[in-house]
């Protein structure tokens, strides 16, 4: 289990996380919505430890985030950025491979080897792996991206918005795959979503935030209904029932 | 291109250059141990050549691991004030010591290497606009700057003949005796090839070297110190060597992309060969006089330079 306890973060006067208190259960797919600015992201980086929060903590198993060893960490939570601006020449199977850096400091064994095929196998890659990165498309180099999260076999993997860029079909892709590493390995998944019906459809939990405080928390099933969304998003949505999924219609409203 | 032909075009480019010079010298000389010949031979061919493949490595090297850790193809020695750092020290050296030994020179020019390096990266964490181009004038414009400083307490101190070694590389006075300062490169170019995985890593940003658990600030700090290291080694034995650390790396980038383990030999190997060249064209152009070997890498080199730079604009 992640424990969050009284986070804030500070941009000058202005907080822009403010005393956040989230449990994330372990063996879950965990959502985080809320409008652009709400501070998800700045969550996500604080309990990932790329960014140093100023107030309250963060328990990962009960141990303090703060006082783990960096690479014990690193074997312990993964986090990919809402944004990834890397201009080194790796190939996608070059990548995929530094996700067992923690593991094996790069010399890769067989373990690691066949991990590494399996997250490529897993973001159907197989067929640009020795491609290099920049001469991917964007949507490519996303799932190249979330496949070395992936190969780096965290107990709990944190993804901003990782949909970013990539068509229906790899979408729903990537959250089946998400679903997978959940209810077949075990994982704990933490991802920051826009679309809530990707969120409503494949989250087991959702956190909504606003303006840096936790607006809402609990089941998909008690976040997912107009009350709520109008409470988070200021926006009257419909919701229809379809086949067990519940559909926000927000296009229109 | 493979590995292979590399080393074998090295073995081939060495052993021509061991038998290029002013004083005619057959492999069939060297059977007479005590001839004059054979002197010569191992007092000046020998040492030239290793100085060459050391320092054309090590350059190169050094060049591929400053573009790694500052996630810009055109920052090396050259373009980052490192050469010019390193030649503000050795005249501090001569200025604090009359007769500095060449261990102080060497730890004074490399506290300044080093310390320039560290500037020019803090320069580059605050500017804003990071253009692939703008950053590489940025870096010869405060090369500049120390390189002025250099000149100018030179002149008012009268050593501005002494330092006019230091200003161009030239092979030609390599002798055994003092370029045996460059055999510091071999551990250190042993010392990047372990650490090559951390560089890569490293040049994939501080985030992504967070979440793979490398201890970012570490590895950056520890790369620019082998990068100041080598960079002294090669200014105090064999003088300046502009663009080869640029040039380099960028070309086995183009080819072998930024895999530091599995590209790192390839720098060196392609270091070396491409410095042996330069050095054995400067040799026979103008025979029996030679052109110096900072003119020749300055001249192929800088022409392969705008290359890179309109191939960049291309696809960037
Ligand atoms: N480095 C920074 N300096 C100052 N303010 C910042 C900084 N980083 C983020 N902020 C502010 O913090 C707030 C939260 O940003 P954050 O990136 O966490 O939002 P978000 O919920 O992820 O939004 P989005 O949905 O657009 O990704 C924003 O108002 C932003 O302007
Ligand atoms: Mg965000």
């Amino acid at each position: 289990m992640i424990q969050v306890r009284e986070l804030s973060k500070f941009y000058g006067k202005k907080a822009v996380v403010e005393k956040v208190s989230v449990n994330i259960q372990r063996g879950q797919i965990t959502s985080f919505i809320g409008p652009n600015g709400a501070g998800k992201s700045t969550l996500l980086s604080m309990v990932s430890r790329l960014l140093d929060a100023d107030t309250g903590e963060v328990l990962v198993d009960k141990d303090d985030v703060r006082k783990m060893k960096s690479n014990d960490f690193a074997k312990r939570v993964s986090i990919l950025k809402q944004s990834n601006f890397m201009n080194v020449r790796l190939t996608v199977r070059e990548l995929v491979s530094f996700g067992r850096f923690p593991h094996s400091k790069g010399r890769l064994n067989e373990e690691d080897v066949r991990i590494v095929d399996q997250a490529i196998e897993y973001m159907e890659l197989g067929d640009m792996e020795d491609s290099y990165l920049d001469e991917l498309s964007g949507g490519q180099r996303q799932r190249a991206f979330i496949s070395m999260v992936i190969a780096q076999d965290t107990e709990y993997v944190l993804l901003d918005e990782p949909l970013n860029n990539l068509d229906m079909k790899h979408s729903v892709q990537i959250m089946k795959i998400l679903r997978r590493l959940v209810d077949e390995l075990g994982k704990t998944v933490i991802i920051v979503l826009h679309d809530i019906n990707f969120a409503s459809v494949y989250s087991d939990r959702i956190v909504a935030l606003k303006d840096g405080r936790v607006v809402k928390d609990g089941p998909t099933e008690d976040i997912i209904n107009s009350e709520s969304l109008k409470e988070i998003y200021d926006m009257d949505i419909p919701i229809k029932q379809m086949s067990n999924c519940r559909i926000c219609v927000y296009f229109n409203s | 291109m493979k590995t292979r032909y590399l080393i074998a075009g090295l073995i081939l480019l060495s052993f021509t250059s061991l038998f290029v010079g002013v004083s005619s010298i057959t492999p069939m000389d060297l059977l007479d141990w005590s001839s004059e010949e054979t002197q010569i031979f191992l007092i000046s061919r020998v040492p030239r050549l290793v100085a060459i493949l050391l320092a054309g490595a090590g350059m190169s090297v050094a060049g591929m691991i400053m573009q790694q850790l500052s996630r810009n193809k055109f920052v090396s020695p050259t373009t980052a004030g490192t050469l010019d750092a390193t030649r503000l020290g050795i005249l501090v050296s001569m200025l604090l010591f009359t007769n500095a030994t060449l261990l102080e020179q060497m730890a004074i020019s490399f506290a300044f290497a080093l310390a320039g390096t560290l500037l020019f990266m803090q320069i580059l964490d605050r500017i804003k606009f990071k253009d692939a181009i703008f950053i590489p004038l940025v870096g010869l414009m405060f090369g500049n700057i120390l390189s002025s400083l250099t000149t100018f307490f030179a002149y008012r101190s009268n050593v501005i003949q002494n330092m006019s070694s230091w200003l161009q590389g030239d092979f030609s006075m390599i002798m055994s005796g003092r370029y045996e300062l460059l055999y510091i490169s071999v551990p250190i170019l042993v010392l990047a090839y372990v650490y090559a995985n951390r560089f890569t890593v490293a040049g994939m940003g501080e985030d992504f070297s967070r979440n793979l658990g490398l201890n970012y600030k570490f590895v950056v700090n520890f790369g620019l110190i082998l990068v100041a290291l080598v960079t002294v080694t090669v200014v105090l034995t064999v003088g300046m060597i502009p663009f080869l650390g640029l040039i380099i790396p960028n070309i086995v980038s183009i080819m072998k992309g930024d895999n530091l383990e599995k590209t790192l030999p390839h720098t060196a190997l392609m270091g070396a060969i491409f410095l042996l060249i330069c050095d054995i064209l400067g040799r026979v152009l103008i025979y029996p006089y030679e052109i110096s070997i900072s003119l020749m890498v300055g001249v192929i080199g800088s022409g392969i330079f705008l290359y890179l730079l309109f191939r960049r604009k291309a696809y960037a």
